[in-house]
């Protein structure tokens, strides 16, 4: 569980590798529509330098009755944290200038460049937008 | 890899036009005609009193919309009195989003005691040109002569979680500088919220 400052880290990297950063709850509808999508997109990409990491904005209460089943009934093996800070006009600029704060939203960078989306992705063009950062 | 450079940079253009529609602080924005709950249509125009209002975008199935309900209510019973009602507008398709129907929109209504319109943009036609992007999502609006220029837009406070733990009051803040003649000393916020619902 982390708060704006927890966050922080998630959000830059000088690494080599390209993060996948998704704001997402188990609640929300389009969130877990498109989960599909990312998982098998994070299995292919298995061995690249290339890390996914799911921010749930499941509320506290809801982590061993929602999130803890969802993540073992969907085998979710990428990094999974639960952000609770409800101060969110703190963090959400940090994310990104372009977000309003609609879930689900996807952050992906590397150490030279960023891009943001506040909207659903499907397979298709969450692998054109990968592609962009990782030959696969 | 210059290309794809390039062609990165026009689609992220793209993608950022497609979503920076709507308004900002000091746009006029437009009234409609969207049914209420008690099957009645509403306007801004109805509202002869009004000094201005406060637009919220929201909806039944959001855990946040949820979690701000009473304080929707609270804000409606502080200030409509005073010349800034709140109007309520529910977004969603309910095909998408069935908990948020018009008759749920009705049931929610009635056992919360909603004392303002909860209105149903059924054509999705309003919610875009707002630029609302998630519920809840506020717009507080100011009656100039015959427009209603913007002067807020975002979140209603700082703490969705716990209106008890609220540092700071956006919403309420934002009216009282207006009832005081001033301008609002925030305009925008950012808050997490469900996204519109749309086929």
């Amino acid at each position: 569980m982390i708060d704006r400052e927890g966050l922080e880290p998630y959000l830059t990297s000088d690494s080599d590798t390209t993060y996948l950063i998704n704001f997402w709850a188990t609640w929300c509808k389009p969130c877990v529509e498109e989960m599909p999508d990312f998982i098998k997109l994070n299995d292919e990409l298995k061995g690249k330098a290339f890390k996914m990491v799911l921010i749930s904005l499941d509320f506290p209460s809801q982590i061993e009755s929602r999130l803890k089943p969802y993540i073992a009934e969907n085998d979710i093996e990428a990094e999974i944290v639960v952000l609770d800070d409800p101060n969110s006009n703190a963090w959400i600029p940090l994310v990104s200038d372009e977000w309003s704060g609609a879930i689900p939203a996807t952050l992906l960078y590397n150490r030279e460049k960023r891009s943001f989306y506040e909207q659903k992705l499907d397979y298709k063009k969450l692998k054109e937008i990968v592609k962009h950062y990782i030959k696969f | 890899m210059k290309k794809n450079g390039l062609l990165l940079a026009l689609f992220s253009a793209f993608v950022f036009s497609a979503f920076a529609g709507g308004y900002e602080p000091g746009d006029k924005a437009t009234d409609f005609s969207l049914k209420n709950i008690d099957g009645t249509y509403v306007s801004l125009s109805d509202y002869d009193e009004a000094e201005g209002f406060i637009v919220i975008f929201t909806c039944n199935h959001c855990p946040y919309a949820v979690k701000y309900e009473d304080r929707i209510i609270a804000l409606d019973k502080k200030y409509k009195d005073k010349g800034y009602p709140v109007i309520a507008i529910n977004p969603n398709d309910p095909e998408v989003q069935p908990e948020d129907s018009f008759s749920n929109m009705k049931k929610r209504a009635a056992e919360k005691g909603f004392t303002f319109p909860y209105l149903f943009d059924e054509s999705q036609e309003i919610y875009p040109q707002y630029g609302a992007t998630k519920t809840p999502h506020v717009f507080l609006l100011e009656k100039v002569a015959s427009d209603y220029i913007v002067r807020y837009i975002g979140a209603i406070d700082d703490n969705y979680k716990s209106a008890s733990a609220v540092e700071t009051h956006y919403v309420e803040d934002a009216v009282e500088a207006l009832m005081a003649g001033e301008e609002p000393s925030v305009t925008s916020t950012k808050a997490i919220g469900c996204t519109i619902k749309t086929k």
